[in-house]
């Protein structure tokens, strides 16, 4: 906090894991800090995961960091948000090894671009495919199947 | 006499020192007890399978004792679990590289038609890619079940004729398939 | 005969001399694709050889995504139960319970300690039922097939016992959102009270002395595929995995749920995290699961197996059938029309595999906005590559079965 001050905001705590937001610019230097800070010790990345909130304009893509800290038995949840046109983040992977393969799912998963990763393809999705199926826009269901008559099923 | 239950001979003309019969029965009761199955495990499904081939319900009674992972010397293709549509071209590849007389089980519901899958990732059955002859549903399905599916691949194998590759149906079920 | 020397010493033994390969031309590529026996579950890992040893391998999954995410958001919550099944199959109560909590944690919901005993049993039967496919199938990876044949009877014990308990074999999807379904019958109780006591000991006592010293188990094991604590902790590694590195990290003790405190377990930890590391790990902790099912069976408290709020625990029939409060909450719980808070929250258990985290947003509607699931086999999957470079190939196959990956948790 006294580090790095106004670039943090919306501090919250919700059901006990301490949660704040932070920009793009600023998220590999706070994590750096926060991994070789030797009273903080954040050395585990439990999770990246993406996030689509078509209705709030500027804010659309979010990319949520989880962390861990083992010694200090202490949890951290960081958010950062961006904006439809340019959905770009540095990646963390250099910093933590775990982050490569993370990365590439929310990127197959959202198309969040992440600078500086070192092979940002699809990893769970087959290659040719051309949306990014997890935003909000697209539907669950393959609309190529020709079988299954949706007016039945509800959908 | 032992109480090993043997299987009964198909019917035929006897003599003393021949036994006369038609090839098809005797290849069919040879084809059908000793069905080599490949188990292409890929989800829940497996788990069952590996359950199957455990002691307790043990496959290798009906003849199903050596799982062979290679498609040149499998009689039988088990397909159990999810397939994935990238999954689909392995799926073709093996069962092309298959020799004939080949028999293709569905295990599973999502083999069967996707089961509870109805998403963009995943093939809604097997059967939109190779022909499948028994479909065993359930999720998963229990290893008698799948021993079920099994026999009835058996009466299929002992009852059909020789030369099924040169049947017309069979080739335009093939070339329905683009196979 | 001086010639045949010559050939030979070109390719083989440039990397056991640590001399650089200079011309990639000289590597074979060989792709132990998506079906292999070795592979359980379908992962694809083009390798590049040099003659029998490893130099590079390039990985691909996904092909067994079945979309979880994507899915979870069309669900109410009791529905994605039956999709947190089929996450780790192989100890599938874990997944459900740990969901079970997770939505518990978003609504307030407090459990009682009855329920917490019994989804702890349940817990640690599944941790048994998973360790077990794993270090049986590492047997039979490196050649030891009859040990899978007899750990395979226990796991039919634990089946039986699950299908006591809900009806299915595999695909549990066990409990309710505050408590159980029903109540443990006399039934389930002897039948777990048998396998931790008679047979189950034995089983395992037995699988210990035919593997643990044996001369061709620990070659083929011990300084196969080692990685360090710190590398370990950089990729993720949580679980059986990580302690065999020796890092003490367990869900249960850092932050116990359900009643976890109660217990007095050890976590076992190994040194240099390789396959024999790993293979001894999880022995020593279906020890350790055995010790914490008795002091749970010993300790079962009296009491209701679920918490009494009506808005998302489906009342007993008998109450449906006769009060009208009890039929309309029925109907709005089956309906999915519960009052779920706008928030977000995260919970981890320690599944069989390490930490399975769940990260749910909702937004106050039936089904969430969004749920991701932190698989522990998606990320200490990364490491597979790292850890095989320079081994044969016998050796990356018995790296895989010992990593534990099970498909339908890394593709979800």
């Amino acid at each position: 906090m006294s580090h790095f001050g106004p670039k943090i905001t919306e501090l919250e705590e919700p059901f006990g894991l301490l949660t704040f937001s932070a920009s793009a610019e600023d998220i590999i230097p706070i994590l750096e800090y926060l991994n070789q800070n030797d009273r903080l010790r954040f050395k585990f990345l439990t999770d990246i995961a993406g996030i689509h909130f078509p209705d709030s304009k500027g804010k659309e893509f979010g990319v949520i960091y989880h962390l861990h800290g083992f010694e200090n038995a202490v949890r951290l949840r960081i958010k950062v948000y961006l904006p439809k046109e340019k959905p770009e983040i540095p990646t963390a992977s250099k910093l933590y090894a775990s982050a490569n393969w993370m990365e590439r799912e929310t990127f197959d998963f959202y198309g969040i671009k992440f600078i500086g990763h070192p092979n940002l393809t699809r990893i769970l999705n087959m290659d040719d495919m051309d949306y990014h199926p997890m935003r909000k826009e697209y539907p669950l269901e393959d609309g190529t199947r020709e079988d299954k008559i949706d007016a039945l099923f509800g959908r | 006499m032992s109480e090993i239950k043997t299987v009964d001979s198909p019917e035929g003309f006897e003599g003393s020192g021949f036994f006369a019969t038609s090839l098809d029965k005797v290849i069919g009761l040879a084809r059908s007890h000793s069905l080599w199955p490949l188990p292409f495990a890929t989800s829940c499904c497996g788990i069952e399978f590996m359950a199957t081939m455990g002691s307790h319900y043990d496959i290798s009674r009906f003849g199903s004792e050596r799982p062979s992972f290679s498609p040149r010397q499998a009689d039988l293709l088990m397909v159990m679990g999810t397939i994935a549509k990238k999954m689909g071209p392995i799926v073709k590849q093996v069962y092309l590289q298959m020799a004939e007389p080949r028999w293709v089980i569905a295990v599973g519901a999502c083999a069967s038609s996707g089961g509870v899958f109805d998403t963009y990732s995943v093939l809604q059955g097997i059967d939109r890619i190779i022909p499948v002859d028994v479909y065993v549903p359930g999720c998963p399905p229990r290893p008698e079940q799948i021993l079920d599916g099994l026999i009835q691949i058996q009466h299929m194998a002992k009852n059909e004729p020789l030369r099924r590759r040169e049947d017309p149906e069979y080739k335009a079920l093939l070339k329905s398939y683009n196979i | 005969m001086a010639k045949e020397l010559e050939i030979i010493k070109t390719t083989s033994d440039a990397l056991a001399l640590n001399r650089p390969i200079e011309d990639d031309r000289e590597l074979t590529t060989l792709n132990l694709g998506p079906t292999h026996p070795a592979t359980h579950g379908v992962f694809q890992n083009v390798l590049k050889m040099d003659g029998d040893k490893i130099v590079s391998g390039v990985q691909t999954v996904g092909y067994i995504h079945r979309a979880f995410e994507k899915i979870a958001e069309r669900r109410p919550f009791y529905q994605i139960t039956t999709l947190t099944d089929r996450l780790n199959y192989c100890s599938s109560p874990i997944n459900n319970f740990g969901w079970h909590m997770t939505v518990e944690k978003l609504l307030n919901v407090e459990v009682p300690k009855r329920a917490q005993y019994i989804r702890v049993i349940l817990m640690e039967l599944a941790r048994i039922s998973d360790h077990l496919i794993c270090n049986s199938i590492l047997g039979v990876d490196t050649g030891a097939y009859s040990g899978f044949l007899y750990l395979f009877q226990e796991r039919e014990k634990i089946y039986e016992i699950y299908e006591e308990i809900c009806g299915a074999r595999l695909t549990t999807n066990m409990g309710r959102v505050g408590g159980m379904e029903r109540d443990l019958s006399p039934t389930a109780l002897a039948k777990i009270d048998d396998l931790i006591r008679n047979s189950f000991p034995k089983a395992l006592a037995e699988f210990e002395k035919l593997m643990n010293r044996n001369r061709i188990f620990m070659d083929r094991t011990i300084n196969v595929g080692g990685i360090t604590a710190e590398r370990a902790m950089n990729y993720g590694f949580t679980g059986p995995n990580l302690r065999a590195t020796g890092v003490d990290y367990d869900v249960r003790a850092m932050e116990p749920y359900s009643s976890y405190e109660d217990f007095d377990f050890e976590i076992p930890v190994g040194h240099n995290g390789d396959t024999y590391d790993r293979y001894m790990v999880r022995n020593a902790e279906m020890w350790e699961s055995l010790k914490i099912i008795r002091q749970a069976m010993d300790n079962l408290p009296e009491g209701p197996y679920f918490a009494n709020e009506n808005h998302y625990y489906l009342p007993p029939k008998k109450e449906v059938y006769r009060s009208m409060e009890a039929l309309i909450y029925h109907f709005k719980i089956i309906m999915g029309e519960i009052e779920a808070p706008i928030g977000e929250v995260y919970h981890a258990v320690e599944g069989g595999n390490g930490e399975l985290g769940f990260y749910l947003v909702s937004d106050g509607g039936r089904t969430p906005y969004r749920l991701h699931f932190r698989r522990p086999c998606f990320i200490y999957y990364q490491a597979y590559s790292e850890m095989i470079e320079g081994l044969t190939i016998s050796d990356a196959v018995a790296i895989m079965s010992s990593l534990n990956v099970i498909a339908g948790e890394l593709d979800a």
